[in-house]
Parts: C-alpha cells; sequence; structure tokens
C-alpha cells in the first residue's frame, strides 16, 4: 500500500487555532499543495493579513511577514520590487481586503503588481465576533446587523471579483468556492493558475474563495457549506474572470 | 485495499468527511481525544476504497489515505 493523500510538505505539522468546520484549513493546504507542486517553497513570501488568518504564518512554511490591516498588497508590492526573483502573495480575508485594505487592493491590481493574492471570502468578520462584513448579505443577521443587513443604510454587498476585473493590470481573476469537493479541486487550479501569472511575469493574479465561519454564521459546518451554495453563490457568482491567452501549464 | 488513518489528535470533529464519504463508512468515535472533541473514526475499513474525498474536504490535515 502506498500513500495516495498526505499532508502537503509546505504545511506546518501543527493544530491550527480554527475553529472546527472553518474552510481556512481547507484552503491553507491548497496553497501549500500549489506551493509544493511548483516547486517553489523556498523563494515565497507570503504576506499576511489581520483577522483570523493572521496566524497563517504558524501554517505555511514559508517566509512570512506580518501587515497591518488591509495594507498586505502595499507591503507585498515592496518585498516584490526589492526582491523580484521571489514569490510573493498575500492572503487576506474579506473584512481586511475589502474594507479597510480596499486601496491598497484597487491599486495594486491596478498597478499590475506581480502579486498573487489569496481572498478569502466569508461574509462576515470572523476574528471580531462576527460583526457585518462589506460582503454580507442583504438581509444576512450578524451581531451588528440583528434584522439582517438593510441594503438602505450598509449598502450592498461588495463583489470584489467584478470591480477588479475590470483594471487592465489583472492578468488573472477567479472565484471559486471549497465547499464540496469538485469546487475545492477547481480552487485549486485557480491558486495554481494565480502563482503561475506571477511566475510567468504577466500581471496580477487574484482569487476569491467562498469560505465558511460556522461560528460566527451560528450554523453546523456541513450545514455552512451548503449555505455557501444557497446564499452566496447566487450573490458571488463562481468563475474565471480574466484569464490570460499565454499562461503556462508546467 | 485502501485505508484511512486519523491523526485522532488533530481532529475537531466537524464532520465534514462522514458527510461527505461516498461510502459513508466515517462516524465520530464515542470517545474524546485530547481537545476534547469527538474525532472521526472509521469502523469498517474493508469498505474504504482510497478515494481520499474525506481527506481533501478535512479542514484540519487529519487524514492520510494508503492504497
Amino acid at each position: 500500500m502506498k500513500v495516495v493523500f498526505e499532508r502537503p510538505r509546505a504545511l506546518s505539522d501543527v493544530t491550527s487555532h480554527y475553529c472546527p468546520g472553518c474552510t481556512h484549513g481547507i484552503i491553507h493546504r491548497l496553497v501549500a499543495e500549489v506551493i509544493d507542486e511548483l516547486g517553489i517553497l523556498e523563494r515565497t513570501i507570503g504576506v499576511a493579513s489581520v483577522g483570523c488568518s493572521v496566524l497563517a504564518y504558524n501554517y505555511l512554511e514559508c517566509d512570512w511577514q506580518q501587515a497591518a490591516h488591509g495594507r498586505a498588497p502595499a507591503v507585498a508590492t515592496g518585498i516584490k520590487r526589492s526582491l523580484p526573483d521571489r514569490v510573493v502573495f498575500t492572503y487576506q480575508g474579506d473584512g481586511d481586503l475589502a474594507s479597510i485594505g480596499t486601496a491598497e487592493i484597487v491599486h495594486a491590481a491596478n498597478r499590475g503588481e506581480r502579486l498573487t493574492v489569496i481572498y478569502v471570502n466569508n461574509a462576515i468578520y470572523g476574528m471580531t465576533g462576527g460583526q457585518m462584513a462589506p460582503t454580507t448579505l442583504e438581509g444576512q443577521v450578524t451581531a451588528t446587523t440583528p434584522l439582517g443587513r438593510d441594503v438602505s443604510r450598509a449598502g450592498h454587498p461588495m463583489r470584489m471579483a467584478e470591480m477588479l476585473a475590470t483594471l487592465p493590470g489583472v492578468s488573472y481573476l477567479a472565484r471559486v468556492a471549497v465547499n464540496k469537493p469538485a469546487n475545492i479541486m477547481r480552487a485549486k487550479k485557480a491558486i495554481k493558475q494565480a502563482f503561475m501569472v506571477q511566475i510567468d511575469d504577466l500581471g496580477f493574479g487574484m482569487v476569491e474563495i467562498l469560505s465558511t465561519c460556522p461560528t460566527n454564521w451560528g450554523l453546523h459546518p456541513v450545514k455552512a457549506l451548503e449555505w455557501v451554495d444557497e446564499a452566496m453563490v447566487p450573490y458571488y457568482p463562481l468563475g474565471e474572470f480574466k484569464v490570460p491567452g499565454e499562461v503556462k501549464e508546467e | 485495499m485502501a485505508r484511512v488513518e486519523f491523526n485522532v489528535d488533530r481532529c475537531k470533529g466537524c464532520e465534514l468527511c462522514t458527510a461527505f464519504c461516498p461510502q459513508k463508512i466515517i462516524k465520530l468515535a464515542e470517545g474524546i481525544n485530547k481537545m476534547g472533541y469527538h474525532p472521526a473514526a472509521v469502523e469498517e475499513m474493508d469498505k474504504c476504497t482510497g478515494c481520499a474525498i474525506c481527506a481533501r474536504v478535512c479542514p484540519d490535515c487529519v487524514i492520510t489515505v494508503y492504497k
């Protein structure tokens, strides 16, 4: 008998702090698998955001820099420009990228920085206790919207992928989900593409990943995966928004 | 012949593997692990096909699959 599935080398052999069923763990593993497959662990630098994923530097074996809230794309820009032979990625949640960090992500994408952005959207602020995020869905109950998000006061949920896809500096942009096995496979493919456009010097690459927050959604982890399909996917459609013509398969 | 191995003390009992196992052979154990969770376990290992779906949906990389 041989091993057909095991922990990727780039993923640290530790217990994560994530809640039971939180799909951050799946996304971490996919990033680690892609780093392993591309053989780039020794030259990869991650930039951690603020939020639950702030501790990502404990879980992936590459080098890391921690950025101030929302500023990961700006910090990553500095790293990439001074060390252009490195593979630089940010790992940001929606409270980080779509709220306090909106300026940084828009301008990094617009400049076509050679970065890979892993954007984890779970429609809520996880770490701080489940408050409304810019991505919270209309009518969604959170700690700060006990009657559900009222779009006449709070605006509509922000579709970052669609917004950024209009910028010429963006080379690869996709939205995926990790709520079932087939989607997990697609998510891995998209993450790989987003790293490859950087390695091939084609421009900015980002993957928006619909993720779960069973604790703050108040749902069992399995029900939370179903909620992604029922509530999130209709508003945040999955697919590739921008694909470069000349991305090479390895 | 296939087999899955659980890193029992890493399991948080989220049941994503039990929900997606095509053979429906993964269940939470009665006992608890070091963290206080009921960990996932397989009783009828001979029914395992080694498809690794359980391992792919596990957020905590608890499962190693042999085939």
